[in-house]
């Protein structure tokens, strides 16, 4: 962009040099995207997950919660059971489709409650510094101190199975971490030359925070939140393949895991596939957060 | 230095201690009263007095944790509901078990983490580079108890050459270094050693490839430095970071094996933790929770320290 | 000599120094030790000083970015952040600072326009005025306003940049703007344009700068008076003449002798400064020069010199003393050096 500037005129234009509309960030980072075959051949397997588990009535031939005993165990390609029964007779493909919905909300929420609690938490602490942020750090210090995996089942064993209880858990497994990227990123951000320039013409916190911080916190953060989704479903699978999430008849993968469990010998394949779509989901949420985090140019 | 290793001790304190305020407040915040798991609830009221006095639970809150506490410290946990016997002896043969699978799964995630992930740091973009990093997400994505139930089928079921579950012949509870059990051990191994991998290849690539691209390495190379001597010089730098990870996964994999251990029924620290959420085994509960997250506690201060002695531009923090 | 718009007395900041187990206190940065100086309205006092001497620091005291430990910043008559005085909001309507870094100053969210009606915004003037000023201040600056007022600052060069931060500083229309390091960062050809558009904008809008650098020719260019800065306290100051063509201060003949020249008849008669600058955290004692001056002598390990004019004459003012007849030291800085 060579643009000849004179200290006191307005610069004078080379015509003939078309000047780009101001490309926003937002552009590039569509831009970005759009070249890259890997994260959006993912997307569009996430999307069409999403899509088959909200169209789930519409696209599944059978009732998932109709049993039959006679139909029971019948492999993948029966007559009327495209992908196989399981072991209360029940149609797999209706019941995968179906239990999508349960897994992706028990896996997809406490991610976003955690963003909410976890980001404002950690803004703050990042924001206001001193005494505040110790002790907000400290607190969210001693539940990192857990492996999660341990602190999801320890506290959805003392909450009890459910599913709301399942969520509630994995929300208060996901906040420490949030909080603490958004806490880190904050405190950068508070100490660029911008954000001094913005105290220094008189703005309030408050101001500075929705004007300056907050657009420059989110996407950071945002990306990091979206990694933690696939290891959200895996572990929201896990819980009810323990038996603490999702309760029978309920169709969800993990809890399908389980029962399907006790059929290996007799059924094998039919067994795996509740866990085939957790781990193309979980891929898919992993790939497209990766991919992601290279358009919008994010380092950690 | 030594104040800031002293430093780190002593913070860890009070992060220890309000870990164990959560463990035992978790059991008290559930619905319905401990009281129940304990007392058939069809038992005369001088019974059901009796045993609250027993277990202390007429004592205010506070002071049965000061209690718990204390005689936890001493390596007391209680007696367990379920099985009358003392819970330390649980624990202490389960983490046995548990520990057999977290080590042999850090190695292997070593070893081939450290593999995988140098090749793939030194040929950066190659085809080796791209597998290795698929292969690496695809470790951090996959659900190891759906990987595990895999295995179970294609070497059980189909080939019958391994054991479908349990930890040696005859649903043995303890380790022996044989033939049996090491057979038990393969699958639930590798099962848990996937995600390591994952982890590990990630970030020996990218520390080498960082390295890699540092001035100093091109000084080396200008300097006329053989390979060899390059590579050694990597290594040096590159092993603080591993380490470091490779200390934080043992203590994460000690915590989250209960997933794998209940598919495989191997008779670990997870499997306990199992029983004791559905029996509602508060003291068994409490001691296993207690022991795994102080484990990982600890191994992340080791961690810590340790990179703070081996890589002099930490001990400033 | 005009009243002073500004005015500096006595400031002082120490930076505290954690350490040990528990995280106490254990030591303090001395980053500045009571430094007090004047600026007339419609001057540009230079500030000059090798890295850590302070000079940024009191940039930030002026602005009440941070707090003084001590001392007090009065403008215009008004003791800042007294209720008698004047509030720090209201100062900041009148003195602006611009940040040596041309792209962390900016953010990089914001389109330019957004960022230049900010602080106007903030005190309460309506948006489309605000905007209107900011297309104003554009051009004032040589941008023109059509091309650069919906632009990101990722899409621009630095001098263009440096330019939107002193639009934006001028968007509040202060009395006084603090450049702190601002043309530093900049390509020498740039460094130039910026440092002349600077000068106009005094002009016309009848500006006071503070002029913050370490690099003394710059300073020449732009300053009236000069204050030469060395770990947190003032050695000299006096009009530009007079520090550079005598300076009376060992450090501030030092700087100027280490200044590269293109003249082959300037030849340095004073041995150059070696070594680094001690610790700020623990001061030599005394006159805080001495480790590196080569007049050293016990005095200055005892006393302190303090700042004094070296006549009736002259305005400048000198800690040192080699100037002062009544020290004690031996020798007497009173010839041209």
């Amino acid at each position: 962009m060579a643009m000849n500037e004179s200290p006191a005129s307005p610069s004078s234009i080379d015509v003939t040099q078309v000047v780009a509309k101001s490309r926003n960030y937002w552009s590039t980072v569509l831009d970005r995207l759009s070249r890259d075959p890997v994260t959006l051949a993912f997307g569009a397997i996430l999307l069409l997950i999403l899509l088959s588990a909200i169209f789930a009535d519409v696209l599944a031939p059978a009732d998932p919660f109709k049993t039959s005993m006679i139909k029971r165990l019948k492999p993948i390609g029966t007559d009327g059971f495209p992908l196989g029964a399981d072991e209360l007779g029940r149609d797999m493909l209706s019941r995968l489709l179906y239990g999508g919905r349960l897994s992706l909300v028990m896996g997809i929420s406490p991610v976003a409650f955690a963003l909410v609690i976890g980001g404002f938490l950690g803004l703050v602490a990042g924001f206001l510094g001193g005494k505040i942020n110790m002790a907000i750090m400290r607190t969210i210090d001693v539940f990192y101190a857990f492996p999660s995996v341990l602190l999801a089942i320890a506290i959805s064993g003392a909450l009890g199975a459910g599913i709301v209880n399942a969520i509630i858990s994995l929300t208060i497994v996901f906040i420490p971490p949030i909080a603490r990227v958004t806490e880190s990123v904050t405190t950068q951000i508070r100490g660029l030359d911008y954000v001094e320039a913005a105290r220094a013409s008189g703005a309030r916190s408050l101001t500075i925070i929705r004007a300056h911080v907050l657009a420059n916190v989110a996407g950071p953060v945002f990306i990091y939140a979206t990694s933690l989704i696939s290891v959200s479903i895996i572990l929201a699978s896990g819980l009810s393949f323990l038996g603490l999430g999702t309760e029978p008849p309920n169709p969800e993968w993990g809890l399908m895991l389980n029962t399907l469990r006790q059929s290996i010998y007799v059924s094998p394949w039919v067994a795996t596939l509740p866990g085939v779509l957790i781990f193309i989901t979980s891929l898919s949420f992993n790939m497209l957060s990766d991919g992601l985090r290279t358009a919008m140019d994010i380092k950690l | 230095m030594f104040a800031y290793i002293l430093r780190r001790i002593v913070y860890v304190i009070p992060i220890a201690l309000g870990v164990t305020i959560i463990i035992f407040g978790l059991v008290h915040i559930a619905p319905g009263d401990p009281l129940n798991a304990v007392v058939p609830p069809d038992a005369p009221q001088e019974t059901v007095e009796l045993l609250i006095k027993a277990y202390g639970f007429d004592k205010p809150i506070p002071v049965q944790y000061g209690i718990w506490l204390g005689r936890a410290i001493e390596g007391d946990f209680g007696i367990s509901f379920a099985t009358g016997r003392p819970v330390a002896e649980a624990i202490a043969s389960g983490v046995v078990n548990t520990l057999v699978l977290a080590v042999g799964a850090i190695l292997i995630g070593m070893t081939l983490g450290c593999l995988i992930g140098a090749l793939a740091g030194y040929f950066q973009g190659s085809w080796i580079d791209k597998l290795s990093t698929g292969f690496a997400i695809a470790g951090v994505s996959v659900p190891h108890y759906w990987l595990g139930l895999v295995l179970v089928i294609v070497f059980s079921v189909e080939m019958n050459v391994l054991p479908a579950m349990g930890m040696g012949p005859g649903g043995s509870r303890e380790w022996a270094w044989d033939s049996e059990h090491l057979r038990h051990l393969v699958l639930p191994v590798i099962t848990l050693s996937v995600i390591p991998i994952g982890i590990i290849t990630r970030s020996v690539r990218a520390t080498v490839a960082e390295i890699l691209t540092m001035e100093f390495v091109q000084t080396l190379e200008a300097k006329g430095l053989r390979s060899g001597r390059i590579f050694l010089h990597v290594v040096a730098n590159a092993a603080p970071t591993v380490l470091a990870v490779a200390g934080l996964q043992i203590g994460y994999l000690l915590g989250g094996s209960i997933l794998v251990e209940t598919v495989f029924s191997w008779p670990g620290t997870g499997f306990l933790l199992n029983d004791a959420i559905f029996r509602r085994d508060i003291p068994l509960l409490q001691g296993v929770i207690l022991v795994l997250a102080m484990f990982f506690v600890f191994m992340n201060l080791v961690v810590d320290i340790l990179q703070s002695i081996i890589d002099p531009r930490m001990s400033r923090g | 000599m005009k009243p002073a718009l500004l005015k500096v007395e006595g400031l002082k900041k120490y930076f505290p120094i954690k350490g040990g187990i528990f995280n106490k206190t254990v030591a303090h940065v001395q980053a500045v030790d009571e430094i007090a100086f004047e600026v007339p309205r419609g001057e540009t006092l230079g500030i000059v000083g090798e890295s850590g001497c302070g000079k940024s620091t009191t940039a930030r005291l002026l602005m009440r970015l941070i707090s003084p430990d001590q001392g007090a910043v009065v403008f215009d008559g008004m003791e800042v952040g007294r209720s008698d005085g004047i509030s720090v909001r209201d100062m900041r309507k009148r003195m602006q600072m611009v940040f040596q870094d041309s792209y962390s100053s900016l953010n990089p969210r914001m389109p330019i326009e957004g960022s230049i009606a900010f602080g106007p915004i903030v005190h309460g003037l309506q948006p489309s005025v605000a905007r209107q000023r900011a297309r104003e201040l554009l051009a004032k600056v040589g941008l023109d306003p059509n091309l650069f007022i919906r632009r990101y600052p990722h899409e621009l060069s630095g001098g263009q940049r440096q330019r939107i931060n002193i639009a934006r500083a001028l968007a509040l229309e202060p009395d006084v703007l603090i450049l702190d390091e601002a043309v530093s960062a900049l390509d020498k050809s740039v460094e130039a344009q910026v440092l002349n558009l600077l000068t106009e904008l005094k002009q016309e809008l009848n500006l006071t700068f503070i002029f913050i650098s370490h690099d003394l020719n710059v300073v020449r260019y732009m300053s009236d008076r000069v204050l030469v800065m060395y770990l947190g306290k003032i050695v000299e100051i006096g009009t530009v003449d007079e520090i550079y063509d005598s300076p009376r201060h060992p450090y501030t003949a030092a700087l100027l002798s280490a200044m590269p020249s293109m003249d082959p008849d300037k030849r340095t008669t004073v041995s150059p400064l070696t070594g680094d600058p001690p610790n700020p955290i623990n001061p030599p004692s005394g006159c805080r020069f001495r480790t590196r001056c080569p007049f050293a002598e016990r005095v200055c390990s005892e006393m302190e010199p303090e700042l004094q004019p070296l006549s009736e004459q002259v305005s400048q003012k000198v800690a040192c003393h080699m100037t002062n007849p009544s020290s004690g030291h031996t020798k007497v800085n009173s010839k041209e050096s």
